[in-house]
């Protein structure tokens, strides 16, 4: 592993009123590194993947990011059409629900092929046959290009999100609960299709999920949230095996029983 | 002309179209707000580019009128007959003749020249509304030229019908930097407004946006390396005329089925006739 980050925080606040969502929080992030953020709902896991992405604004606190030629930005004081080409190009955010992500009345290929034409790819020919080679990688027909979203179900929207998503081969992406809502046996592919993706392009990624199987599959890392404070970090194993914090003694605990 | 200041408007309304113009000139192709006014006619009769004429308009100009090309409409008589009241001004058919032009859905065939404004009158000023209706989310589109959304919608066309189906109100980018609607014209006239020698000025009254193209300014039709744009027009020569470049109307002729292919532009089938040209169905003039 190398010693450069390719994302960290530092003493990160935010409270909603009394609500303590983000309590001195620092992460890191290495290259290639997936790492898994869980915690029982409303302990802010969406909130620190929000505030690490510069989607929302932390009370206090930095976050950094070193770009692909070594430079080092803080997210938050990045003027706002660099953070946007940031999200366009190198970044990807994966959301729960892939509606809230993909355009509804446009076809798969418009879906996957609009990265492409924001970064000014202008060649049809082009954008098609890449979105095809992204809609064969998350296991979709290639002959579904031309079909809207709406005719999918829900796997097959989370792995076009995903498509979607990775097209522009960003280095870091952003994903909330991206098996959250689907059924168990659907998950289980999206999963292993995720876990494989990650691994071939080296895809350093920050998850969000309160199931802890996600973790144990996916992650390298976990931090263990819980009411805006990290708990609890390391390696999944020892982390999932060892878990020296009650909170995750307890939350490991529940898995067992369940 | 009593009761009337100079072209209708009052000098202090004048002033602020004015400014609002000057910005408009400084930055191709960006909407600028101003404060519409009510007009003595219709929204959908031209309010802002009437509003438009009215504050570049001089005592010395000659001003022609089209709508669809032509003269004789309704509306373009109307216009017409409100500057030649309000302000005295001379007015024209003839394009070469006119120092502004005010238009709805069309540019002259012919050339226009440096000395010469042309002022369009526009439904709907925002090129992606049709994609995004928050006007907070246009906005902000413009400001940071992401216009990626705007080639969905071609690439949409082109999965769906093998070609961009848009055949007026074509988007083009101006000067490289601002997406911009060129109004109801056919897309058969967007390589026209392209390093236009005369000055190009846009008035949506009903949207309260002024926009401008300054002369020689680059205007690029949004296409695809692969399915560059490409002007269509009606594949016949003008009825009367004879002319095989100009737009064409079709006309119908009688009640049995009789059709005509005329050029819309009136003016240009005129001036093409006065000097011998004849058509299939036209007399000599
Ligand atoms: N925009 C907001 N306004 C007020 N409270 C919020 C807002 N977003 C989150 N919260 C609260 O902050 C806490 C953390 O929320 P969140 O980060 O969504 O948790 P998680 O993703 O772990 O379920 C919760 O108590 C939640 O209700
Ligand atoms: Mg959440």
């Amino acid at each position: 592993m190398s010693d450069e980050t390719l994302l960290s925080a530092r003493g990160l606040n935010l409270h909603f009123g009394t609500i303590p969502a983000l309590v001195n929080v620092d992460a890191d992030l290495w290259p290639g590194e997936v790492l898994a953020v869980v915690g029982e709902s409303g302990s802010g896991k969406t909130t620190l993947l929000n505030v690490l992405s510069g989607r929302m604004a932390a009370q206090s606190g930095v976050v950094w990011y070193r770009d692909t030629a070594g430079r080092i930005a803080d997210v938050h004081a990045m003027p706002q059409p660099s953070l946007r080409a940031l999200h366009r190009s190198d970044w990807g955010f994966v959301q729960q629900n892939p509606r809230d992500n993909l355009r509804m009345g446009v076809t798969a290929g418009g879906n996957v092929g609009e990265r492409l034409m924001a970064q000014g790819s202008r060649h049809y020919g082009d954008i098609r046959a890449e979105a095809i080679r992204w809609l064969e990688q998350v296991e979709i027909d290639a002959d579904r290009v031309d079909d809207l979203p709406r005719t999918f179900s829900g796997g097959m929207l989370q792995r076009l999100q995903i498509a979607r998503t990775l097209v522009t081969h960003p280095r870091l992406v952003f994903m909330d609960e991206p098996t959250g809502g689907l059924d168990v046996s659907v998950q289980a592919r999206l999963l292993d299709l995720i876990r494989g993706l990650v691994a071939r392009f080296g895809i350093a990624a920050v998850l969000v999920t309160h199931d802890l199987a996600v973790a144990r599959l996916l992650a390298h890392r976990v931090m263990v949230m819980q009411r805006g404070v990290v708990v609890e970090t390391g390696l999944t194993d020892q982390v999932l095996d060892d878990p020296q914090h009650p909170y995750t003694q307890l939350l490991v605990s529940s898995v067992l029983q369940a | 002309m009593t009761g009337y200041n100079f072209a209708y408007l009052d000098e202090q309304t004048k002033r602020m179209i004015r400014r609002a113009l000057l910005k408009a000139v400084a930055i191709p192709g960006h909407q600028v707000p101003f404060g519409s006014r009510e007009m003595p006619l219709p929204y959908g009769w031209g309010t802002g580019g009437i509003q438009v004429t009215a504050a570049v308009l001089g005592p010395n100009d000659t001003l022609k009128v089209i709508d669809q090309g032509a003269d004789d409409t309704t509306n373009a008589v109307s216009i017409r007959r409100f500057f030649a009241r309000t302000a005295g001004v001379a007015t024209t058919t003839r394009t070469a003749e006119a120092t502004i032009i005010q238009t709805r859905h069309r540019i002259p065939e012919q050339k226009l020249h440096e000395n010469q404004i042309i002022v369009y009158q526009v439904p709907q000023p925002e090129p992606l509304s049709r994609l995004e209706s928050s006007r907070i989310e246009t906005t902000r589109m413009h400001g940071l030229a992401e216009y990626g959304l705007m080639h969905v919608k071609l690439y949409e066309d082109i999965t769906r019908f093998g070609h961009v189906s848009l055949s007026y109100d074509y988007p083009v980018m101006v000067n490289d930097r601002y997406l911009m609607a060129p109004s109801p014209i056919p897309a058969f006239d967007n390589p026209k407004m392209d390093m236009m020698p005369a000055l190009q000025l846009f008035g949506a009254g009903r949207e309260k946006r002024i926009y401008a193209i300054p002369p020689y300014t680059k205007v690029v039709s949004l296409d695809f390396d692969d399915h560059p744009f490409r002007t269509t027009r009606a594949p016949h020569a003008c009825g009367l005329c004879g002319a095989t470049d100009s737009y064409l109307d079709e006309v119908v002729t009688d009640d049995r089925g009789g059709r005509l292919f005329v050029c819309s532009d009136t003016d240009h089938c005129e001036t093409h006739r006065d000097v011998g040209h004849v058509g299939s169905e036209g007399v000599a003039a």
